[in-house]
């Protein structure tokens, strides 16, 4: 009984240690993805539903602002905005299971694209940005 | 002996499930789940780290020459790690003319081999289960199984329960916004000297829009998914093949209610004399968004 509730106890707690904000995905990336051309980028449309996807999908863990929850990643840091939209279709499509971030891939391309497109819209954050390394010049403005 | 419950009584269990969908609105976070809507196959789908997904899974029937059953399957699937996931299932069954049963456990767990997406997807399941004859949940159909299994009364099909080690192949592929996915069964009695027995389920699935529309919307397109599923038993290590095995095909529908649990329709026609007519099924399905990692959120 004991070994069983240590195995509970172990099995509950595996969630915890996951998803810092690592951008080690990215050198999984081939040339051929980075550039891959967003069919929705920048359309004030895709912007609204992928921000719609993005409720009900995403900001459970990156929070509704993308700005991160807990130890889920901020989406509106340099590294996540100044990524291509292929780099960012890429993880969406792949995810990162050995640090929480799941693959959505079951969802249509189309839907990921949008997705892409309100991720981008959203800008870098400068009141998180500045938090964390001041000093540093910042990239972009929120939007 | 069959007891008519009585109009206090529906309302007392109406009003429970009123409180309890109450309890799970506030003290969740609901998420539309992303999986396709089959009621057997399994696609290369994994629970989300740290999500745990409820699920009701419903079917009735009627066997040629046999009552009525309708069965009731309760599932607490968790996202244990991003390529693990693990799943609990309660099931009971009630017969017309005859009693309401519980019929037993299971437990599986579903691994990701691998941590990219590929074109083929494979997934690898094991299942431990304790389920007695009486059993009527329908989650698999595989080996010699026919209707006529179904016609034994349920005090002596519950006598006998079957400990099995159930393991699947699981082959998923999402290709234009169909998933198509492929499940080869490999089922073994541990407590009894039987042979390895097979089945297969395949299934198809699309939503009914691929892109996302613009303004909220209740009833828009993307929010529902329509599928098929082909399923049935391959025979044993004994006798491998279509000979005396069940067979269904079946239309599935799935519709996300806004902010609200994922809710699934389906019709299974048996296509031979072994399988029943016709098994209806319900699924309604709730996913507890970061479980047990709520405290540490912004």
């Amino acid at each position: 009984m004991k070994t069983l509730l240590i195995c509970t106890f172990f099995f509950l707690a595996l969630p915890g240690g996951f998803a810092q904000a690592d951008q080690s995905w990215k050198k999984h990336v081939s040339a051929a993805e980075q550039a891959k051309a967003n069919p929705y980028a920048e359309q004030p449309d895709a912007i609204a539903a992928g921000g719609r996807l993005f409720e009900n999908y995403c900001a459970q863990c990156h929070g509704a602002d993308a700005l991160g929850r807990g130890k889920r990643p901020s989406l509106r840091t340099p590294d996540v905005q100044n990524a291509t939209d292929g780099e960012i279709f890429w993880i969406l499509k792949n995810g990162y299971r050995y640090r929480g971030m799941p693959s959505w891939n079951s969802l249509p391309e189309a839907s990921r694209w949008q997705l892409v497109t309100y991720v981008k819209s959203l800008g870098v954050n400068h009141e998180d940005q500045t938090a964390k390394d001041s000093g540093r010049e910042k990239t972009g403005s929120p939007k | 002996m069959k007891t008519v419950p009585t109009f206090r009584a529906s309302l007392r269990s109406f009003c429970q499930g009123i409180v309890f969908l109450l309890i799970v609105h506030f003290i969740a976070s609901f998420s539309a789940a992303q999986e396709p809507p089959y009621f057997v196959t399994y696609s290369d789908y994994m629970e989300e780290q740290g999500n745990l997904e409820l699920d009701f899974k419903g079917a009735w029937g009627t066997p040629k020459y046999g009552n009525q059953f309708r069965s009731g399957t309760m599932e607490f699937e968790y996202g244990a790690l991003g390529w693990w996931t693990t799943e609990v299932y309660l099931s009971g069954q009630s017969t017309a003319n005859d009693s309401t049963i519980f019929t037993g456990y299971r437990w599986e767990n579903r691994f990701r081999p691998f941590p990219r997406e590929y074109f083929i997807n494979p997934v690898l399941y094991v299942e431990y289960e304790a389920v007695n004859f009486a059993d009527r949940s329908f989650l698999e159909v595989t080996g010699h199984a026919t209707q006529q299994d179904l016609l034994v009364p349920n005090n002596l099909a519950r006598q006998e329960i079957e400990r099995s080690l159930e393991t699947k192949l699981i082959l998923s592929s999402n290709v234009w916004g169909w998933n198509i996915s492929e499940n080869f069964i490999a089922e073994k009695a541990l407590n009894e000297s039987e042979p390895w027995e097979f089945g297969y389920a395949l299934g198809l699935s699309r939503p009914l829009a691929n892109a996302a529309s613009a303004r909220n919307c209740t009833f828009c397109r993307e929010r529902f998914i329509a599928a098929a599923e082909l399923f049935g038993g391959l025979g044993d290590s004994n006798g491998f093949g279509l000979r005396a095995t069940s067979q269904y095909l079946g239309p599935i529908i799935s519709y996300d209610v806004p902010k609200g649990p994922t809710v699934a329709f389906s019709t299974d026609f048996g296509l031979n004399d072994n399988s029943v007519p016709r098994i209806y099924r319900i699924r309604v399905s709730y996913e507890f968004e970061q479980i047990f990692r709520r405290k540490g959120s912004k």
